[in-house]
């Protein structure tokens, strides 16, 4: 085996600068994704039975079809469905997002179900109304509970966020691609991205246990 | 103070409370005592409605509690009650668990509710664990911040639903004691319990429930030297 990373030092730099596209995108879809779970996880906990069934509707769609189809659903469908071709990054936000609220937002129920019920009764009893219930008590216990289980999806969605690439956004995976073929010689520069990707991984595993100890404190 | 008039309860098939009439005075201490299973509990949570009754009508005060344009929330406020279980909010001090409802729910401010609640838990006795995490006190303790987390409402009544039965042997008497001096500022109080020491000497009245239906109503001295019923005489004579 030869391996000869010197042709790629100077695309080092242009490499690296996925990482902020990368991010911007799992930041945004991560935060967009975790409102969006705590709403259909209320809807699936609520006793309204319309809500309910959308939410269940919504997350067997979204868990039910492969991630890269639903990005190039949004990219490619956009003209006929908005009237307009939306940006490459718009349609990896928003399909990250909506497919991770699916996900998070089964997290969550488990969550808020696994809150004991007297913390719900005491709330009543002292005539907090329900959406301070929700907010102030049961949701910041559920969230400690479920907090790995949370980590992980986020992991998941910044590793997966490698097939942006697919409709042309210039994150880490298509950058190193690119340099690649430049040279006409692929193994290096994806090695390089693997690389980078796991030690994104491996600093978001560290920020999510420093949380978790931060959490932990009432313990 | 409180009204109950036939009160009915049923889960699914099982009918818990048969019919339950009586009435609380401002003032009064009462306790409700009866076998496992006979509705106690039941009746208690059909006060502030953590229960909705099948039928009959609960009033507290002037309010129709079980009238459907009643504000229930408005209702719990001026309702206090603590729990078996005690049920502390686990991710907030001692002091925030005082603090949260009057802030949220009454709209006091900081200052306000902290200056309660710092003279609840003087009364108490645990000013010293104001700003400890929950999972740090003993149940004992805990059962003494839920009494002060419940008063910090300034509550015109409280609901006690067996407020020792998880509490070790140990601990129950300083539990004891706090309910017993609330009882001497004059609070209405309903209190579900086992203890029947505590029962004769600190309520004004005895309710004594079976099976869902109120069979004995009467002063501790009558209730436990004469009891009318063969059921209730069955049930001294385990407990005592």
């Amino acid at each position: 085996m030869s391996l000869d990373f010197t042709p790629f030092i100077p695309s080092l730099p242009y490499i690296l600068e996925g990482i902020f596209v990368t991010l911007k995108i799992v930041l945004l879809a991560g935060v967009l994704g975790f409102a969006l779970g705590i709403i259909l996880s209320l809807f699936k906990i609520s006793s309204i039975k319309i809500l309910l069934w959308i939410a269940d509707i919504y997350t067997s769609i979204f868990r039910g079809t492969p991630l890269v189809l639903q990005l190039m659903l949004i990219y490619y469908g956009s003209p006929q469905v908005f009237g307009y071709q939306i940006q490459p990054y718009t349609a990896a936000i928003l399909s990250f997002a909506l497919n991770s609220g699916a996900y998070v937002s089964e997290i969550i129920r488990a969550g808020i179900l696994a809150v004991d019920k007297g913390q719900r009764e005491a709330a009543q009893a002292l005539g907090v109304p329900y959406g301070k219930m929700m907010w102030d008590i049961i949701l910041p216990q559920a969230l400690k509970n479920i907090l790995p289980a949370l980590m992980n999806e986020f992991i998941t969605l910044t590793k997966e966020s490698a097939i942006v690439t697919t409709i042309g956004v210039m994150d880490i995976m298509r950058r190193s691609y690119q340099v690649g073929a430049e040279n006409y010689s692929f193994f290096e520069p994806l090695l390089i991205a693997g690389l980078i990707y796991y030690l994104m991984v491996i600093t978001l595993t560290f920020l999510g246990k420093a949380l978790e100890r931060r959490m932990r404190r009432s313990d | 103070m409180i009204k109950v008039e036939d009160l009915h309860k049923s889960f699914g098939k099982l009918e818990v409370l048969k019919g339950i009439t009586t009435s609380i005075q401002e003032g009064e201490v009462v306790a409700i005592i009866g076998p496992s299973g006979s509705g106690k509990s039941t009746f208690l949570r059909c006060l502030n409605l953590l229960e909705i009754p099948t039928s009959g009508r609960v009033w507290i005060g002037e309010e129709d509690v079980t009238d459907k344009k009643t504000n229930i929330m408005k209702v719990r406020q001026n309702v206090g009650m603590v729990f078996q279980h005690f049920y502390l909010f686990p991710h907030k001090t001692v002091l925030q668990n005082l603090t949260y409802a009057p802030m949220k729910v009454k709209g006091l401010s900081k200052d306000e509710a902290e200056k309660i609640a710092y003279a609840l838990l003087e009364k108490v006795g645990l000013s010293e664990k104001a700003n400890e995490y929950p999972t740090r006190l003993s149940g004992g303790q805990k059962q003494r911040v839920a009494i002060a987390r419940a008063l910090a409402m300034q509550p015109n009544v409280m609901l006690f639903d067996e407020p020792t039965s998880a509490l070790d042997p140990e601990m129950v008497k300083e539990v004891l004691e706090v309910m017993k001096s609330l009882a001497h500022t004059g609070m209405t109080m309903a209190i579900v319990t086992h203890e029947m020491g505590f029962a004769r000497e600190v309520a004004d009245r005895v309710l004594f429930l079976d099976d869902g239906v109120l069979v004995e109503d009467a002063p501790p001295i009558e209730f436990f030297s004469n009891p009318k019923s063969k059921r209730a005489k069955d049930f001294l004579e385990k407990m005592l």
